[in-house]
């Protein structure tokens, strides 16, 4: 092996530092955001947002959008959008209700077949998009209203009027999945931690925090396995080849239509899944959940380091994207800035993620 | 003669109401080099798309050791065994050398769902085989966008080499290559012929094809003017054929005789 290292070395090329190995990393940008962010609380914050029960405060929103966003972020590594998540997780939040309340179908059936129906009409999306050839952005533009208004129109059909679906706390209870999808996790570990004193408890000796909220595992899971898959399988190689460039890749043997249609249902199922999360933590399904998320969860994905582009991001950078998300949306009201700020804030992370990607890119392929 | 490993019959591949190819016959037999020469549009790069399976002909056979075949995709004519290196590379600039070079066919390690992709393997065997081609990389995770235009044309090439079982197919491969690497091409040509590849070469640069070739077959205008056997035409005819005999005559007068 050591003549094989001496050959490789050629002269013109200079042992690249670290720091400049880093700058590649796409995920390099939001890692930097969650610290600044950070600071910025630390600084401003009232001190309890930093406490184990105000992590969890900032981390359960964050979760819930990390979900969408590693979805999104996948799919736009693909080289592609989908503008109808936010959308998706009301039609699925219905079909959800309707398989549980209406139908009254237990939970092993009812979650796998909402993902299925899910990623039934991604599967249509996908189809679309590489059918006609059309840019993704309209074809799910058009599925945002779409499964919005069969959202509405179901829910008043099922509920005969209204468009909030309730009672799916009664229709689950008991139920052996309920715990994988709702509540805390590790709550008997957090109440022995509580009674060594190890974390903070109310006086009556219950912990502060029950539990990790289970859409925080998820997140966490779906992070791990997202980030594995995209770096260490053929399938992440496809998917980046894909959204680099269709063709190339596809001269190159890479099924590219088999991998876009497979990404746009995996976003829709990672909608199908946060749709559940959140019904069965309300006890009601509502035509309005999702509103905008999929604005939100795409800025958290390109501020994870995802080009527009396709071919490059991370879905590392998806989660810390998620997280600021969280951090500002929560951190905001530990402090007396006016909440309302939080649009500022996005727009103009976005802004600056954006310049910032493409200084990164240009690093990677090394533009002059 | 042994029967040929792919034969094209009639070819047509017309692109809405453009006639890309009209009816062009090809084959190409185990262990020669088939030189497919042309001007520019003459349909040179239309017709091996149709032979790797991009396009699909809109009339005509192919037929693999006899049995037709119908591809449906790049990777199904791949899988029965022909690479190509194309005129535009097919390389993504973002990915690096080793994730370009097994795009498509990337080697795994583990078993079911611990299957995953061996970066190791990946990346020696790239930079063995462009070391071979004369190149010596850095490191195989460089981005290919930060290779040279020769650089990228030879990471194609040893991929097609790499991965073209029966027939190896290349568009212009020595168009952006230095004198070394061009040699190194043209010799790694002979070396895949000598163990009974059909290798398909489309050149502009007659030397090149006289240098590697067997057989010769000009194509114009979507038509073949005939295909040559190798001793039995020179240079000079060659390029004659290409660009329409009296035309170049003129030219090269004008020009000195240079071209
Ligand atoms: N997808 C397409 N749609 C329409 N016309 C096409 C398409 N592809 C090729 N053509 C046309 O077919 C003709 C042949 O093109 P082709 O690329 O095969 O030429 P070529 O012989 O490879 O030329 P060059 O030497 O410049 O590479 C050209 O006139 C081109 O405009
Ligand atoms: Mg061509």
């Amino acid at each position: 092996m050591t003549g094989d290292t001496a050959l490789n070395q050629d002269e013109r090329i200079k042992e690249e530092p670290l720091i400049a190995r880093l700058m590649k990393r796409p995920e390099l940008g939001a890692i930097a955001g969650v610290v600044l962010v950070t600071i910025f609380f630390l600084f401003t914050a009232d001190s309890s947002m930093f406490t184990l029960s105000g992590f969890m405060n900032f981390m359960s929103p964050a979760a819930q959008l990390g979900i969408l966003a590693i979805g999104a972020a996948m799919l736009m590594i693909g080289g592609e959008f989908d503008l109808s998540i936010g959308s998706m997780v009301a039609f699925a939040g219905m079909i959800f209700g309707a398989f549980t309340v209406n139908l009254g179908l237990p939970l092993i059936v009812a979650i796998p077949m909402t993902l299925v129906a899910a990623a039934c009409m991604g599967a249509v999306n996908g189809q679309i998009v590489i059918r006609t050839g059309l840019p993704s952005f309209i074809v799910t533009l058009a599925f945002l209203f779409i499964l919005r208004g069969i959202s509405l129109v179901g829910l008043k059909w099922l509920t005969g009027g209204a468009t909030q679906l309730r009672g799916v706390r009664d229709a689950v209870e008991g139920d052996f999945l309920a715990p994988v999808f709702s509540g805390e996790a590790f709550s008997g570990l957090f109440a022995w931690f509580a009674s060594l004193g190890l974390i903070e408890t109310f006086k009556n000796g219950m912990p502060k925090v029950a539990g990790i909220p289970i859409e925080i595992l998820w997140f966490v899971g779906l992070a791990l396995v997202a980030t594995y898959v995209l770096l260490r399988t053929p399938w992440g190689n496809w998917v980046f080849a894909a959204g680099g460039d269709a063709n190339a890749a596809s001269n190159s043997g890479v099924p590219v239509r088999k991998v876009k249609v497979a990404l746009f249902m995996f976003t829709a199922s990672c909608a199908a899944l946060l749709a559940i999360v959140q019904v069965l933590d309300a006890g009601s399904t509502d035509a309005r959940r999702g509103f905008m998320k999929e604005f939100e969860g795409i800025i958290a994905a390109v501020i994870g380091g995802c080009l527009l582009t396709g071919g490059y991001g991370s879905a590392i950078g998806a989660f810390f994207g998620a997280i600021i998300f969280g951090m500002v949306v929560i951190g905001l009201t530990y402090t007396n800035i006016d909440q309302d700020w939080f649009q500022v804030f996005l727009g103009a992370m976005l802004l600056l993620a954006v310049m910032f990607n493409n200084v990164v890119r240009k690093r990677v392929t090394g533009e002059r | 003669m042994s029967e040929p490993i792919i034969h094209m019959d009639n070819i047509e591949k017309h692109f809405g109401n453009v006639i890309a190819l009209a009816g062009v016959s090809f084959d190409v037999y185990p262990g020669e080099c088939h030189c497919l020469l042309g001007d520019n549009g003459a349909g040179k790069s239309t017709f091996i798309k149709t032979m790797s399976g991009v396009h699909k002909p809109s009339k005509g056979f192919i037929r693999m050791n006899g049995k037709e075949v119908n591809f449906a995709s790049p990777r199904e004519a791949m899988e029965a065994g022909i690479a190509t290196v194309f005129q535009d590379l097919a390389m993504i600039p973002l990915m690096s050398v080793s994730r370009n070079f097994f795009m498509g066919r990337e080697p795994t390690k583990g078993r079911g769902l611990f299957k995953r992709y061996d970066h190791v393997a990946a990346n020696t065997i790239t930079m063995k085989h462009m070391r071979e081609m004369g190149i010596n990389l850095r490191s195989a995770d460089q981005a290919v966008g930060t290779l040279s235009g020769g650089e990228r044309q030879t990471v194609a090439i040893a991929r097609a080499v790499y991965f073209g079982a029966k027939v190896l197919i290349l568009d212009e491969p020595t168009s952006a290559l230095g004198v070394r690497q061009t040699a190194n091409v043209l010799a790694t040509i002979d070396k895949v012929r000598a163990q009974g590849v059909g290798v398909v070469f489309i050149s502009h640069n007659v030397r090149h094809a006289l240098a590697v070739g067997d057989r010769f077959t000009v194509l114009n205008r979507g038509r073949t003017l005939g295909t040559a056997e190798r001793g039995k035409i020179t240079a000079e005819e060659l390029q004659d054929l290409m660009a329409g005999g009296q035309e170049l005559a003129e030219l090269e007068g004008s020009l000195g005789g240079t071209v």
